[in-house]
């Protein structure tokens, strides 16, 4: 019942949210020099005050901000973005067609640098003062500072130039088709250096982040407890201590979705990966507004859904949660 | 007289400080016979605690050391045994409750599991008969309502649960010796006393013996047979509690006595002036030094004291003094 009552609230607060992000894009999109009269009137090749005028009859522009807005938000909730008139077609439909490619390549970085980095974490917990340990805060501190564009271009330099072990662009061969094992292959491959890449800016925050934690908890009390217990080291550190350090890793991680847009944009160029950074680049240097509003109402959309499925992580990882609403 | 349990001989344990090696036991002696309690006293950093992890092998990594001296335990021989072996004593044979009960239980799982764990672990018990066996240990510690209780997390209980939780996972396992470390230093007094009492029965129902760690004069009165005076990393003082409490012979345990407040209002021949042990305890770097580590908090130093560190003297039949000062009075 707590469990309900607690999805409840918190979907009820990311509607809330979410009416905000709207509101905002709309008032942003409404502050803009120009509107949707201007750029229908350009593609027709201009036209004088009255056409204008009529544009703005027929589109429902002459009508009060507020009556706007109204219908604005009607036609979100019913995942109506607006149209694309560089693309051409539906921007919804756009970044339904793109969004696949970006959470294939975002949640596989994610789920990667998560396990990786918390393993890493942990093992130099341990020795903190260890050699291993020190590798691994260097190649952390490494992966982060070093740009994704650059670290992206070596690894296509060293594994598709030089060793051609992984393909250079893109996310399928076109020249392969057929059985369905052939093609998934093909896409892991394509896969391969883009996750490597992205995953590496992630797994450097985990691995850093853990460590600390870990650290930490391994000092406190109830270590000690365990330890008296005559537990083994293995069931000290990964079921006492482990799960006590997770809360901060699952917190980031959570903050992390914003990424599926922002963080996917260089290496989805880099390796000109058919996703949604990719698309909001180009839409971005084409001044194509309803695509960038439709991409920033949707990764608004994914970082509260990311928030909400990190509070009920949370909820399954720390008990103290579940009691706070 | 039967063998004792538990016999540490010439007890060295050093710790490495920012200035060095410094040995917070050194030389220390005592023995445990089966069923008995004992305490040690003395104020904070002289080293009890350090012994008590010294026992169950969990000094501090890389920090702390065994330098020499042995602890034996029932015929073996612990500050050379495995970690393998360590581990199976722990818990099993020797257990240890903490300070802090606030922050000695794991948050994040259900007092059952951190009973039960420890009954799987040693006992080789399934879920199913740990879990029932939880239960029964929550009630012998005397927490209310067992079965409902079992399930919940530690923040859903007062310190003195808490503590009480502590002492049925150590006594889970039936072990041979239970040290107590300041068990009841977080507690109120009320729950103090009902703490002292639960242990007290426990005790006579299994046959533990009991190292209970305390500065507590009240608390060794209460619980202990006899008593080990420390200072410094050292033995300064040893006998039955009555007796030392009656007719303590270094100057530190008649200083550590007189600072027990009194619940009379009127000064008295039983109520005196509450009186202070000036000074604070020397710091490690002093520690291990050739001569009387009190000195310098001491009114009656002497020379001697100052040169020479004072041997173990025999103060009456069962006490036992080191102070150059009961030398010089036999």
């Amino acid at each position: 019942m707590a469990l309900l009552y607690a999805i409840a609230t918190r979907i009820m607060y990311a509607g809330i949210l979410l009416l905000a992000v709207i509101i905002l894009n709309f008032g942003m999109m409404h502050l803009a020099p120009g509107d949707v009269a201007d750029s229908i009137s350009q593609s027709m090749g201009g036209a004088d005050e009255e056409v204008l005028n009529e544009i703005r009859a027929t589109y429902g522009l002459d009508r009060p901000f507020i009556v706007q807005l109204g219908s604005y938000i009607g036609k979100v909730l019913r995942f109506d973005l607006g149209y694309s008139f560089f693309y051409t077609q539906p921007v919804s439909q756009l970044i339904l067609q793109k969004l696949p490619a970006t959470l294939l390549l975002v949640l596989t970085a994610q789920f990667l640098a998560l396990i990786v980095g918390v393993f890493l974490g942990v093992y130099s917990a341990q020795r903190p003062n260890g050699l291993s340990s020190h590798f691994v805060s260097f190649f952390a501190l490494f992966g982060y500072s070093a740009p994704v564009f650059w670290s992206g271009l070596l690894l296509l330099i060293g594994f598709s130039l030089h060793i051609q072990w992984f393909p250079v662009a893109g996310m399928r061969d076109v020249t392969i088709e057929g059985n369905f094992l052939e093609e998934a292959i093909d896409i892991i491959r394509h896969m391969v250096l883009p996750v490597i890449t992205l995953a590496s800016i992630f797994l450097a925050l985990y691995s850093r982040l853990s460590r600390a934690t870990m650290m930490e908890v391994l000092g406190s009390d109830y270590i000690r407890t365990a330890k008296s217990k005559g537990l083994t080291d293995r069931e000290i550190i990964y079921k006492h201590a482990l799960k006590n350090s997770l809360s901060p890793v699952i917190t980031l991680a959570g903050l992390q979705f914003s990424a599926v847009v922002s963080g996917a944009i260089l290496v989805e160029s880099v390796f000109s990966w058919p996703g949604l950074g990719t698309l909001a680049f180009e839409s971005i240097i084409a001044r194509d507004t309803p695509t960038i509003l439709g991409i920033l109402f949707f990764s608004a959309l994914v970082v509260i859904v990311g928030n909400l499925l990190t509070d009920l992580t949370l909820r399954l990882v720390d008990p103290r949660v579940r009691t706070n609403g | 007289m039967t063998d004792p349990l538990l016999s540490v001989k010439n007890l060295r344990i050093e710790l490495n400080t920012r200035d060095g090696v410094a040995p917070v036991i050194d030389d220390f002696s005592f023995d445990l016979f089966p069923g008995e309690a004992i305490s040690f006293v003395g104020e904070s950093g002289c080293g009890k605690s350090m012994t008590a992890l010294g026992i169950m092998g969990l000094l501090p990594e890389g920090v702390g050391k065994i330098a020499s001296g042995s602890i034996n335990f029932a015929g073996e021989d612990l500050s050379s045994a495995e970690q393998k072996r360590m581990r199976n004593i722990r818990g099993n044979e020797i257990s240890m409750i903490f300070q802090e009960p606030m922050t000695s239980l794991n948050p994040v799982y259900t007092i059952g599991e951190q009973i039960a764990e420890v009954l799987r672990a040693h006992q080789g018990l399934s879920k199913q008969a740990s879990w029932t066996k939880a239960i029964e240990l929550l009630d012998a510690v005397r927490i209310p309502n067992p079965q409902a209780r079992i399930s919940d997390y530690p923040f859903q209980m007062s310190g003195g649960q808490r503590q009480r939780v502590m002492i049925a996972i150590a006594l889970a396992c039936e072990p041979k010796i239970l040290i107590a470390d300041e068990p009841t230093t977080a507690l109120d007094v009320t729950v103090q006393a009902q703490i002292f009492d639960l242990l007290n029965d426990l005790r006579k129902q299994t046959g533990t013996a009991i190292i209970l760690i305390t500065h507590d004069m009240g608390a060794v009165a209460e619980m202990a047979e006899r008593m080990i005076v420390m200072y410094a990393g050292r033995k300064v003082e040893e006998g039955p509690v009555q007796q030392v409490i009656d007719n303590a012979g270094h100057p530190y345990t008649q200083g550590l006595i007189s600072c027990v407040p009194h619940i009379l209002e009127k000064l008295t021949a039983k109520r005196q002036m509450l009186q202070e042990v000036p000074g604070i305890v020397p710091s490690l770097r002093d520690f291990g030094k050739d001569q009387c580590l009190f000195a310098s908090r001491c009114q009656y130093v002497s020379e001697k004291c100052n040169n020479t560190r004072p041997t173990e003297n025999k103060f009456s039949s069962s006490q036992t003094v080191a102070c150059w000062l009961t030398e010089s009075i036999q």
